[in-house]
């Protein structure tokens, strides 16, 4: 069965008629080609998949499209400007040198989005915590949670 | 594409009641995190299903008070409000610390506290909480609702005493259950985040100068179900919770649990964990450090 859904994703409003077996990340990828976000475990554990609904991180491989109704969606795509320049947690990652293969890359900046959006100053544990649900294989998460400490402090004007 | 045959979004508990009622292959999916990776690796008792979702319902989330001081949390309500909650952090403080430690943030952003429950494991963080502040879950059906304890729910691993046509709708925690009490809550598991309970531990207890009035332990995966320490409240009523009389406390726990080994940890090991964490609760919950 397909079903017809009002969906906002990254400022732009869709009208879709998606099947309802559909998960978020699917729609994403393969109905707006919005590639950036990945698909890593498909079970919710890696946040490879991590995109905001209403602000909100949630694992879009575990998330079915029809919940996206009536909601505005931010992807990675969206976390840039327009023009392409980078919101200062990207350009913090890239400053602190916090990617290397960059598949997790994606899902931690939201995921660092939402918390920061939360909680402006974060400690180091909320910084943690906050990423708990983003998996890395490359960097060991040190510089991770460096480049969202540093766009913390910037903020706060250190 | 997940494999299950339809779904619809219900708009009132009725609505619900009745698609669940009318049709044996209907499932409930609320936030999905058990549901959908139950799908995912092509579980028997998911594929195929009719999912009625029931997130959207008006009313199902959220934590409401009532004049008498009676806390109602609705099924619907994600970990990540119960955490965040300043009713639940005033008065049910050691439920916001359970449904704190479940998964990671996206998890917690989805993952609702009747799903916790109605899944039926053994290892649901906010069960053994639910169970120390004695809590009714209100179960709607064709004929209306009716309440029923949280200590009669689990009635198996993953089996709750829900018929099809059932919906848990919400979760009653009476003023006296909470009043005057100091919670705590402890999971013990091998990671901080993204994790099951090896053991999860909560404790409820009302002191009376410095004696123990009034004391609730209850477990997760020391059994089947969750479950409470019965023995080891009594024990406790009327004594001075010192460093011995909390050890001995720990040993009487044991009467009551049915550990067992697991790929997760061995029975022994369990069993310690049985003994010690009632100590560390009562005693975090009392105000120390937890290092009893």
């Amino acid at each position: 069965m397909r079903k017809a859904i009002n969906v906002e994703v990254n400022g732009k409003a869709h009208e879709m008629f998606v099947d309802e077996r559909l998960s978020l990340l699917e729609l994403l990828r393969d109905e707006l080609q919005l590639t950036g976000t990945k698909q890593g475990c498909g079970v919710g554990e890696c946040g490879a998949c991590a995109v905001l609904v209403d602000g909100k991180a949630v694992d879009s491989c575990i998330y079915l499209a029809v919940w996206a109704d009536s909601r505005k969606v931010t992807t990675i795509e969206g976390i840039a400007a327009t023009d392409g320049t980078l919101s200062d947690i990207q350009e913090s990652f890239v400053e602190s040198g916090a990617i290397q293969c960059g598949f997790c890359t994606p899902g931690l900046v939201i995921a660092a989005t939402a918390l920061l959006d939360q909680q402006p100053e974060p400690s180091r544990a909320q910084i943690r915590r906050g990423l708990s649900g983003n998996l890395c294989r490359c960097t060991g998460y040190s510089k991770i949670i460096d480049a969202v400490e540093n766009v913390a402090k910037t903020r706060n004007g250190g | 594409m997940y494999d299950f045959n339809s779904y619809t979004e219900a708009h009132s508990i009725d609505e619900a009641v009745r698609a669940l009622g009318g049709n044996p292959n209907a499932r409930v999916i609320a936030g999905g995190t058990d549901v959908l990776i139950k799908l995912r690796s092509r579980d028997e008792a998911f594929v195929g299903r009719d999912l009625e979702g029931i997130t959207r319902i008006p009313g199902l989330a959220g934590v409401s008070v009532d004049t008498q001081g009676d806390i109602t949390i609705g099924a619907a309500t994600s970990f990540s409000q119960i955490e965040n909650d300043e009713t639940i952090t005033r008065c049910l403080a050691s439920l916001g610390t359970a449904a704190g430690s479940i998964g990671g943030p996206q998890i917690r952003n989805v993952g609702t506290i009747g799903g916790n429950l109605a899944n039926g494991a053994t290892s649901a963080d906010t069960a053994a909480v639910l169970l120390t502040y004695n809590a009714s879950l209100v179960i709607h059906d064709s004929s209306g609702s009716h309440e029923m304890p949280a200590c009669e729910f689990h009635t198996g691993p993953g089996k709750v005493r829900l018929e099809q046509g059932q919906l848990l709708t919400a979760v009653k925690i009476a003023r006296a259950d909470y009043e005057g009490y100091r919670g705590s809550y402890i999971k013990f598991a091998v990671r901080q985040a993204m994790d099951i309970a090896t053991l999860g531990c909560a404790v409820l207890v009302k002191m009376d100068g410095n004696v123990i009035e009034d004391l609730r332990i209850a477990f997760g995966v020391a059994g089947p179900t969750p479950l409470r320490a019965a023995a080891a409240e009594r024990f406790a009523k009327g004594k001075v919770p010192s460093g011995k009389i909390l050890e001995q406390l720990g040993r009487i726990c044991l009467e009551d649990t049915k550990a067992r080994d697991s790929w997760r940890a061995a029975k022994a090991f369990r069993e310690q964990l049985i003994t010690v964490l009632p100590q560390r609760a009562i005693s975090q919950a009392l105000g120390g450090d937890g290092n009893a």
